[in-house]
């Protein structure tokens, strides 16, 4: 029996690009990169742009991150079979990946703004996208969650924004209005801005 | 019937992941990591719906040839110069349950070791048939399987005189966004491997091991391609005692 125990990451290295994102790096493949269309059709809900870079612990942008986002639609539902609570809109996907500018490394998803989706326990979490990064120099994807500063009230009932002890490490997670429709989310790999990631 | 087409399994939780089994995020010996490995701890919850659910891809999103890297990029009649061969395996989860339905992408260097990226400057030439990505769904039981040449080993700026092993990188989606993976592959007896400081990252004897594919003559196409076989492992669903007793009754 071989033992059935997680296979280990490892890092996603200087060239992800070409196997996540060939097309940005001028590999024409697939008739297109996965993820980089969420909206397949008129969606339901209020249509985002989320915008932001990933930073290291000397405040240098990286420029090599391969960041996936993962969220509800707007009526909370997951756009997958395993859904059983009802049909998520068809022409959202709930899934994007952003290669980041080749020169600035900010990520842009077009997106809608999630709803709330139910804790084990029943209670609802407050609107949030799951977010994943890796890159050169990270041993193993980071986990992280994207709410939204215009969400007060949910945010402050959410059961993994209301237990992060310290305060300043929560305002990390919260994504702050940048224009009509726009959010801006910066993640911090270290420092004193770093980024609370989840082990979930 | 296509994985597409198979009931899902019930959804729950996930176990806690075996960090032991994980690289440790900040390897000093593996430079870039220093500057970009989180020191907080990580904040430990249980899953939700939104961990345990994921993008789930049918068939349909797939090319006849976007699992041949030995043709996917080259022109009509030609192909990929290298020594050929075959990569495939089983995904299961910590359960020993094969995973239907598990998008595989890979990613590597040609066989000279050097990719096709503008930032990649590395003297060895590019192959002009040779994109070097690729992807595939694992069948009903998790078996998945490409076609592409053996990469060369590429040296890379980090200590002094460093040189990756042989290796294929591969991303991999199970039916939940917690099980999201990133690894790489490499090959049976590559004296490199030792010497590797990102793989010296993984300080477990046995899961460093278990990133070692395995040549497979059963596999091989006689006067065609050597195989290598590669399985993997995603992160496992806690079997809820609610769940036991149900099947009990
Ligand atoms: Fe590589």
């Amino acid at each position: 029996m071989p033992p059935f125990i997680e296979t280990a990451s490892q890092t996603a290295g200087p060239y992800v690009h070409i196997g996540c994102t060939p097309n940005v790096c001028g590999i024409a493949m697939y008739g297109g990169d996965l993820g980089a269309v969420m909206k397949t059709g008129p969606v339901r809900g209020e249509e985002i742009t989320l915008t932001g870079a990933v930073h290291d612990g000397m405040g240098a942008v990286l420029k090599d991150a391969l960041v996936e986002i993962w969220q509800a639609d707007a009526a909370g539902l997951f756009n997958t079979p395993h859904e059983r609570r009802g049909q998520a809109d068809p022409n959202f996907t709930g899934f994007g990946r952003s290669a980041g500018d080749m020169n600035t490394g900010e990520f842009t998803f077009h997106t809608v703004k999630p709803g709330r989706v139910p804790w084990p326990d029943g209670r609802l979490q407050a609107p949030h996208v799951s977010v994943w990064v890796v890159a050169r120099g990270i041993n193993i994807g980071l986990q992280t969650r994207l709410y939204f500063a215009d969400e007060e009230a949910a945010n402050a009932e959410d059961p993994i924004l209301s237990r992060i002890e310290h305060r300043a490490r929560a305002e990390t997670l919260i994504a702050r209005r940048s224009g009509p429709r726009a959010y801006r989310f910066d993640i911090h790999l270290q420092g004193p801005k770093e980024t609370v990631f989840l082990d979930i | 019937m296509p994985p597409e087409q198979m009931p899902p399994p019930p959804l729950g939780g996930f176990m806690a992941r075996n960090r032991a089994a994980q690289p440790a995020a900040l390897h000093p010996p593996y430079k870039t990591s220093v500057w970009r490995s989180p020191r907080a701890p990580l904040l430990s919850f249980p899953s939700s719906l939104s961990e345990e659910t994921g993008p789930v891809f049918g068939q349909s999103l797939l090319g006849p040839l976007d699992a041949d890297l030995l043709s996917n990029f080259a022109a009509p009649g030609e192909t990929a110069i290298g020594p050929r061969i075959i990569v495939h395996g089983r995904v299961v989860d910590e359960g020993g349950r094969g995973v239907p339905g598990a998008l595989v992408e890979v990613w590597q260097a040609n066989a000279g070791g050097r990719y096709r990226h503008a930032k990649e400057g590395y003297l060895a030439p590019l192959d002009p048939n040779f994109g070097g990505c690729g992807r595939c769904l694992t069948d009903a039981e998790g078996h998945y399987s490409f076609r592409t040449v053996m990469p060369g080993p590429y040296p890379w700026p980090n200590g002094g005189n460093d040189w990756r092993p042989a290796h294929i990188h591969l991303s991999l989606f199970g039916p939940s966004f917690a099980q999201r993976l990133i690894t790489q592959m490499y090959f049976e007896g590559d004296p490199l491997i030792p010497l590797c400081p990102i793989l010296g990252a993984v300080t477990d004897a046995a899961a460093l091991q278990r990133l070692v594919a395995t040549l497979d003559m059963q596999a091989t196409i006689p006067m065609d391609s050597r195989a290598f076989r590669f399985d993997i492992v995603l992160r496992g669903r806690r079997q809820s005692v609610f769940e036991n007793r149900k099947e009990g009754l």
